[in-house]
């Protein structure tokens, strides 16, 4: 199996790899996956109480180079949108910018539950429950 | 030195052609091309006389005769034959099949396809060095047992099985014992009366030698083993498999066994050296490294470990200038990391972590000082990457974790 050309440059150049501090309260965490499954990804992004939006974000991940790349992309994609934006970003979105095949879907679908998950802990840090139930079923 | 790149160290999976196995093949391609079961002319002759030389080469390195070789299209089918053949032959006598949870699938699926035809089949269990159990063995022996189906050594994780201990108990039972001796034929010394082995799979492009031929054999007396054919048609093999000799390529597999036979003890040593140099190399530079299987039993070119908190087929992508193998579910069809290192109780989480290096013929010192240095950056990168690591550091008990499944 080749990688497509993005996967690579994610994979040799990821952007945004670190952690910022899960209990600060503007910032909010996303740990999903298992690492049974052979992949795990954690998002954090710290988001501006006042205007919503996201000024910082953060990934690590254990799982293959399509599951570094999807959450490389991911802390890239939300840098800078908004709570609202954010949550609007779907996984076949990832497929198509990373041309993955569709063995390596999963890693895409991964990405965007990570974002779900970080933007649900802040939403839950600062008593916000909008959304989070009517996009937590993904396509 | 330069190492010339990329380097090949996935001699488990297959191995290049020795140059001396090509030169003896060449002739028979388009000088002597003959149909060895042609009985009436030169060319024939020929080319059943090379059939003859390359039978007497293979016989000579397990300890059998002639007689006893049989060529195939390679080891999975010779699994095929051997399992099969005595399921069929002895259908009257029983219908238990016993072999273990880390075959090859050449083995494997059959017994499931056999089972399928009402077949019973046993699948022991290891132990924690990937070694069969012969306690297990012994009990699982029932008076409807027809064959006992075990590797001589595992393809992910080398590890050699007692197999003289499990000859002397299939004979003292009378029970045909079968071993599937793809990676150790060539590479450990296989006798196949000192093991007391019945019927033996054996592959050429796995002892340098050309794709898409192989051997079994079938022993011939004390006692006689008879099997029945799979594949029928001319008669070919004394009736065992039919189908017109692949001359160029038993040539190659007869050559390639020659080869062995003479080079193994000093290659064996010249490998484990490498192995070990490998081995310590990687455990010197990196922590939290485990080795999978057992290191006593084990062929010497083989050895396959675990890089805790990195995810093999992350780590191989960044290694893209070395050829290994991983027992990742990513680089498997199936998305279920290895079913070896399941069986050995290796945790999933530690089975998606695992590379399987297999040295070779042609490999140099300085293609593993070279392997060395790669994997332990690329692991070490890999791990300023992984959410794992930095939990295990900040000393989170990641089995103790509530992980969301995805």
């Amino acid at each position: 199996m080749s990688y497509s050309d993005k996967v690579v440059d994610h994979y040799n150049n990821p952007r945004n790899v670190g952690s910022l501090p899960k209990d600060d309260p503007n910032v909010g965490t996303g740990l999903v996956g298992a690492p049974e499954c052979g992949d795990v990804m954690k998002l954090q992004m710290r988001i501006n109480p006042e205007t919503q939006v996201i000024e910082e974000a953060k990934f690590k991940t254990f799982g293959c180079g399509s599951a570094i790349a999807s959450s490389s992309l991911a802390t890239e994609w939300v840098k800078g949108k908004t709570v609202s934006e954010a949550m609007a970003i779907k996984n076949t979105d990832i497929v198509k910018e990373l041309s993955l095949p569709p063995v390596k879907i999963h890693c895409s679908v991964l990405a965007e539950d990570a974002i779900k998950a970080a933007l649900g802990d802040w939403k839950k840090k600062h008593g916000v429950e909008t959304e989070a139930q009517a996009s937590a079923a993904h396509q | 030195m330069a190492v010339k790149l990329p380097v090949y160290m996935d001699n488990h999976a297959t191995t290049p052609v020795d140059p001396r196995v090509v030169e003896a093949m060449l002739p028979y391609f388009g000088v002597k091309f003959g149909n060895a079961a042609s009985r009436n002319h030169a060319f024939g002759w020929i080319a059943e006389e090379a059939v003859e030389d390359a039978r007497g080469q293979i016989a000579g390195l397990i300890g059998a005769s002639p007689k006893e070789i049989i060529f195939t299209s390679g080891a999975t089918e010779s699994d095929n034959l051997a399992i099969k053949g005595v399921a069929e032959m002895f259908r009257e006598k029983g219908n238990h099949i016993i072999t273990q949870a880390i075959e090859h699938k050449a083995v494997l699926d059959t017994c499931k396809r056999l089972e399928k035809y009402g077949y019973e089949v046993t699948y022991l269990p290891v132990e924690r060095d990937g070694r069969v159990n012969l306690d297990d063995l012994r009990k699982a022996i029932t008076p409807k047992t027809i064959l006992l189906s075990i590797m001589y050594a595992n393809n992910e994780i080398g590890v050699i099985n007692p197999i003289a201990e499990i000859g002397k108990i299939a004979k003292e039972r009378g029970v045909f014992f079968h071993v599937d001796g793809v990676q150790a034929v060539g590479k450990v010394p296989v006798d196949v009366q000192r093991d007391n082995i019945d019927l033996l799979a054996i592959s050429a492009h796995k002892i340098y030698g050309p794709k898409g031929v192989g051997a079994l054999y079938v022993r011939r007396r004390n006692p006689r083993v008879q099997i029945s054919a799979i594949i029928d048609g001319g008669g070919h093999e004394r009736g065992m498999r039919s189908g017109t000799l692949n001359v160029p390529g038993i040539v190659g597999l007869g050559k390639a066994c020659e080869i062995c036979r003479e080079e193994m003890a000093g290659e064996a040593a010249r490998l484990g050296k490498l192995r070990d140099k490998l081995k310590d190399g990687l455990l010197a530079k990196l922590d939290e490294v485990y080795i999978n299987g057992s290191m006593e039993h084990r062929l010497p070119n083989n050895l396959n470990m675990s890089f805790a908190y990195v995810e093999g087929e992350s780590l191989l992508m960044g290694i893209n200038d070395v050829a290994v193998s991983s027992g990742s579910a990513c680089t498997s069809a199936t998305l279920e990391p290895s079913y070896v290192l399941k069986a050995l109780g290796v945790g999933e989480d530690l089975a998606h972590t695992s590379i399987r290096f297999g040295l070779g013929r042609f490999n140099t010192e300085e293609e593993v000082d070279y392997v060395t240095e790669r994997v332990a950056q690329v692991v070490k990168k890999l791990r300023e990457l992984s959410p794992l690591y930095e939990m295990a550091k900040e000393g989170v008990d990641l089995s103790k974790m509530k992980w969301t499944a995805a």
